[in-house]
């Protein structure tokens, strides 16, 4: 990408540039293709880095990550063992520990962090990119939905759970026999896929994506 | 007008006079409201916007102080209570060895916290020209600052999960105390506040267009 030339654009050539989100740099718009990074010159963010087959991975990788959230949803993540007694923590357990007294929102909180946001964003990236995958118009309000996914992005805090729980284990080890249970292994595969499906995103390439298979 | 001849310099969408998503990229002509592309609202860079930076960031220290003094986990021990605040429960960490885990929670707890007060601090102070810092640099430090903010809730997934897992059905037991609410609100604060800074003023304060933009 190179900076503008002409301080002065015709509304018409609007559509050839392109201003980096991160820093408004005025930038001549280029088609990006598959493994190419386009980056800003000024301050290196990366404005476009579409991969090969992207969207039908990421439609794969957050199918994959629904599922393994369900699965480390219902299942127990740790187990103690103590003086013969076992007690076995799911998610839903450790949610529910803030549900009393003055941390009672506390509880809703963590519930939306390593829960429900992370749950939406897979659904609405399935809502939004499944039709792309499939070479479909864009379904009804996929322009907001995708708005809103990423909007939410910085609020999924799944592996700053399961570091969490890293943290936790070692506290506990000494107090009692602790091993992990299956939820632990899905909650740190679904870590995994989140880290290759955000690698695989490009923002302004699902952007110009929808815009160009809008049904106009 | 300014001339955008120099090669060096970089001309930015709205000292051009036009209005550039900060979400997708696209280019409209100057004073759209809302990006035609993605629903993005659109706003040209402005000083101002620091103002509600500075709201969340002094929101998040005020709760940071009852995150400190009251106790985060409360744990009893064959019918005796002790609270532990979240320095306490580093020390205790280290009296026991787990010095490993220790450094994970006091940095986590408190370097990243207060790192993040003053970076985010020192970061505006630079954008209203109370401090020098050169752009890049202050790039670099928004982009840790971003970055590095979710990690802080460590401490509040820990305690849920310590207090989950240890119930009554020990001789331990290990309750959350009030400061992980106002722990989380105080990392959930100065991520508002991180997010709530606009990256365009980064660069605008070392290029002409800033002048400009104050006029519109």
């Amino acid at each position: 990408m190179t900076g503008a030339a002409h301080p002065i654009i015709a509304d018409s050539e609007l559509d050839s540039y392109i201003a980096c989100p991160s820093c408004d740099a005025l930038l001549r718009d280029r088609d990006v293709g598959a493994g190419d990074i386009a980056s800003c010159p000024r301050c290196h963010s990366v404005i476009e880095a579409p991969r090969p087959l992207a969207m039908t991975r990421i439609i794969m990788l957050a199918f994959a990550a629904l599922i393994l959230l369900f699965g480390a949803l219902f299942f127990p993540f740790l187990e103690l063992e103590a003086a013969g007694m076992v007690r076995r923590a799911t998610l839903f357990d450790t949610v529910a520990v803030y549900s009393s007294g003055l941390n009672a929102p506390l509880s809703y909180g963590m519930a939306a962090l390593i829960i429900v946001i992370p749950l939406v964003r897979f659904a609405s990236l399935l809502y939004v990119l499944g039709p792309m995958a499939l070479g479909w118009y864009p379904l009804r309000f996929a322009a907001p939905v995708f708005r809103y996914a990423e909007t939410l992005r910085p609020w999924a805090m799944v592996e700053v759970f399961l570091v969490g729980v890293a943290v936790a284990l070692v506290k506990v080890a000494g107090l009692a026999h602790v091993s992990l249970g299956p939820a632990f292994w899905a909650f740190s595969a679904l870590v995994v896929v989140t880290v290759f499906k955000d690698n695989f995103m490009s923002r302004v390439t699902v952007w110009k994506t929808l815009d160009t298979r809008r049904r106009s | 007008m300014e001339d955008a001849g120099h090669a060096t310099q970089i001309l930015t969408a709205h000292a051009a006079g036009l209005a550039g998503c900060t979400s997708c990229g696209k280019v409209h002509p100057g004073g759209a409201a809302r990006c035609l592309r993605c629903g993005t609202p659109l706003s040209p860079p402005d000083g101002r916007s620091l103002q509600k930076v500075w709201a969340w960031l002094i929101a998040g220290l005020i709760v940071y102080i009852p995150a400190n003094v009251f106790p985060m986990l409360q744990t009893t021990n064959l019918g005796r209570t002790t609270d532990n605040t979240i320095v306490g429960g580093v020390v205790d960490l280290a009296e026991h060895g787990d010095y490993g885990v220790a450094v994970i929670v006091f940095v986590a707890s408190v370097v990243i916290p207060l790192g993040k007060f003053a970076a985010i601090a020192y970061l505006a102070l630079s954008i209203s020209r109370t401090v020098r810092l050169n752009a890049d640099r202050r790039h670099v430090l928004f982009v840790i600052v971003e970055f590095i903010g979710r990690w802080s809730m460590i401490d509040v997934f820990v305690v849920a999960i310590l207090s989950s897992l240890v119930t009554l059905d020990f001789t331990a037991t290990v309750k959350p105390g009030i400061a992980a609410v106002s722990f989380a609100l105080s990392v959930a604060f100065t991520m508002v506040s991180a997010l709530s800074f606009d990256p365009r003023l980064i660069w605008d304060v070392e290029y002409p267009p800033r002048a400009k933009g104050s006029e519109t």
